[in-house]
């Protein structure tokens, strides 16, 4: 973004305080945000067990309720499971799969989109109107739907999973670009770069990308929130990730079986943990959306 | 729609109507067909149906005999040819598992489905445009405020996991409604319905609740922007000018004006909720067709995820199809040529 901004990184510290400023929640949701990342990237130190050594597992310590005592003599906060996993423990590294799943997902969607959207306004004709297609063809499906035929064609897996989503991902993004990218086409700076005799590629990537690609980093938070919640009911159906990497989901669904006998807390506690993280992304991406269209912001 | 952004304008005439309804017409036709040789592609991917029907102790001339039985033996594009002839006869095959027709099955599944979307959409209308209508009025006011945050909240929560929180507290908990299953119908025009069963009504509260949560956020925000954007016109000031009374104003001028965005909207997300109604079925066993793609699609019953995939495309196409024609017939600059 260089080539467009010219400020100092204080100045531009200062522009993201002014958009969050005297808005609590949108506040809160950043600390979240970062609360939750922290929490899942450091992991295998926080966690007071590792839910994933088999050897470790006590099934004496099976669906032991909140605060009980383990074997072992570790305090287990949230209860266990139906092998006495830490429930604590294993929402921790659940989160772990669930960001990234939906990070990787969100970041190659947004890429390949973005891409795609670009070359479509610098190509025109036919190309555009393949992408076009192609992605009016994928929007006209619900996300989850189509990431749920897709994972019966491709089997289940984190790797398959991320492609699913990727594919539900890319299509809004390219139509979010081309339709930036071909208003920016008609100005001046670009007719410049084209009689300075620049390149397609340079044009694309130096002067295109960093004007169109504001409105596409406006929705990166909800589709990453998005994705979260997908990948977080396809892995509850069964068919996301293995349950050998369980996410959050996978933790939610197995709790399911032991819901109807009164045991809540397997599915309660991944899942509010779940709420939690798409409730910080959502109030910042809803502070996002508002501060980057002014007329809603004036209204609300 | 996207092609709105051309800027091509046509004459206002019947013919560019017409020219543009058959060119979305052929668009939809060639998007059907390609959706179909995915299908067909993806389907064959996945598993040998043959090996799943026939079992592990099946000698190689079972497996011929089956495999021949249900054509399976044919060269490919034969196979994709035969099975694009009978979809366009209404045959989508027999399900391997149920041993039945897969269309007869699925539209003795639709009923249950469609009973649970509408009356989610009902009580989405129902809850939606009073909240929404009363936010856009009050903005200032505490409630507004509560009703904002809860739709962020209700957005948030995950179809899924709230189905279960429900389950928990009203079926394990406080001990009033069935957690899972249709309960029994009552039958009308041939088809059993529970909404008008007594008992069967008990059964559908916590299905259509859960698929309406959403619904209702999405109705609050679309009413509120809707009143903040009506109040403001010219003709809703000169009422007020007029001292029309405010229940007046309100339940005819208003209402009626952000009425049409609403209904448009929610019946564009119709399929979108068919389609969610997949995770809410699972969970409480209702016996729609969301429910038998998952329980197919785990047992491997091609023709049934297959028919599934078809009918699903279909109407997404057809839904897409009548909205883009819709805009065309209220904004002619989408009529390009």
């Amino acid at each position: 973004m260089s080539e467009t901004t010219f400020e100092s990184s204080a100045g531009r510290f200062d522009r993201f305080r002014a958009v969050f400023a005297g808005y609590p929640a949108a506040v809160a949701g950043l600390i979240g945000i970062v609360l939750f990342s922290l929490i899942a990237l450091f992991a295998p130190v926080l966690a007071p067990q590792d839910p994933f050594d088999q050897s470790r597992l006590d099934i004496m310590d099976g669906l032991l309720p909140p605060m009980s005592t383990l074997m072992d003599g570790t305090l287990s906060v949230l209860g266990t499971d139906a092998v006495g996993r830490d429930i604590l423990s294993a929402v921790m590294y659940g989160m772990r799969t669930s960001l990234f799943v939906a990070l990787v997902s969100v970041g190659a969607g947004v890429a390949v989109g973005v891409v795609l959207g670009l070359v479509a306004v610098m190509r025109g004709g036919w190309i555009d109107a393949v992408i076009m297609r192609t992605a009016d063809l994928t929007l006209s499906f619900p996300g989850v739907l189509l990431a749920l035929l897709l994972l019966v064609v491709f089997g289940s897996g984190a790797d398959k999973v991320i492609l699913a989503l990727a594919i539900g991902i890319w299509a809004q993004n390219a139509r979010l670009v081309r339709a930036v990218g071909l208003s920016e086409m008609k100005k001046d700076y670009i007719a410049a770069a084209r009689l300075a005799g620049i390149g397609q590629l340079r044009i694309m990537f130096h002067f295109l990308l960093p004007n169109a690609i504001s409105p596409v980093l406006v929705i990166v938070p909800m589709a990453i929130s998005g994705a979260i919640v997908a990948e977080a009911t396809l892995s509850f159906l069964g068919v996301g990730v293995p349950i050998t990497e369980p996410s959050l989901g996978l933790l939610i669904s197995n709790g399911n079986d032991y819901l109807l006998s009164g045991r809540w807390w397997i599915s309660v506690a991944p899942g509010l943990v779940l709420v939690m993280m798409v409730l910080s992304i959502n109030v910042v991406a809803d502070r996002l959306r508002d501060h980057a269209n002014p007329y809603l912001q004036a209204r609300t | 729609m996207a092609e709105a952004d051309h800027g091509h304008r046509c004459g206002r005439t019947d013919e560019t109507m017409t020219n543009f309804i058959l060119r979305r017409l052929g668009q939809s036709i060639i998007l059907l067909l390609i959706m179909s040789v995915l299908v067909f592609a993806g389907m064959y991917v996945i598993s040998d149906p043959v090996a799943v029907m026939a079992g592990e102790d099946a000698t190689e001339a079972d497996r011929q005999a089956l495999a021949r039985s249900f054509g399976l033996d044919q060269p490919l594009p034969i196979q994709y040819l035969t099975f694009l002839g009978k979809i366009v006869q209404g045959d989508f095959g027999t399900s391997f598992v149920y041993g039945r027709p897969v269309l007869a099955l699925i539209f003795e599944r639709l009923p249950a489905t469609l009973e649970v979307v509408f009356l989610a959409i009902l009580v989405g209308l129902a809850v939606g445009i009073p909240l929404g209508i009363y936010s856009g009025l009050n903005r200032k006011k505490a409630p507004t405020k509560v009703i904002s945050f809860g739709t962020t909240v209700g957005y948030s929560i995950p179809n899924f996991w709230q189905a279960l929180l429900f389950i928990l507290v009203f079926a394990v908990w406080l001990r009033v409604l069935p957690a899972s299953g249709r309960g029994p119908t009552t039958e009308i025009f041939g088809v059993g319905w529970s909404v008008f069963n007594a008992e069967g009504l008990r059964y559908v509260i916590l299905p259509a609740a859960n698929l309406a949560v959403a619904l209702i956020c999405m109705q609050t925000r679309l009413a509120r922007s809707g009143t903040q954007e009506v109040m403001y016109q010219d003709y809703m000031m000169f009422a007020r000018a007029k001292g029309i009374a405010r229940s007046r104003l309100i339940g005819r001028h208003l209402l009626r004006n952000i009425l049409i965005p609403i209904v448009t909207i929610t019946g564009l997300e119709l399929g979108t909720l068919i389609a969610f109604s997949t995770v809410t079925e699972t969970v409480f066993s209702w016996p729609g067709i969301g429910k038998l793609l998952l329980d197919s699609i785990y047992r491997s019953d091609r023709p049934v995820v297959v028919a599934y995939m078809i009918l699903a495309t279909l109407m997404f196409v057809l839904i897409n199809l009548v909205a883009d024609i819709i805009y065309a017939i209220l904004d002619p600059r989408i009529r390009y040529s």
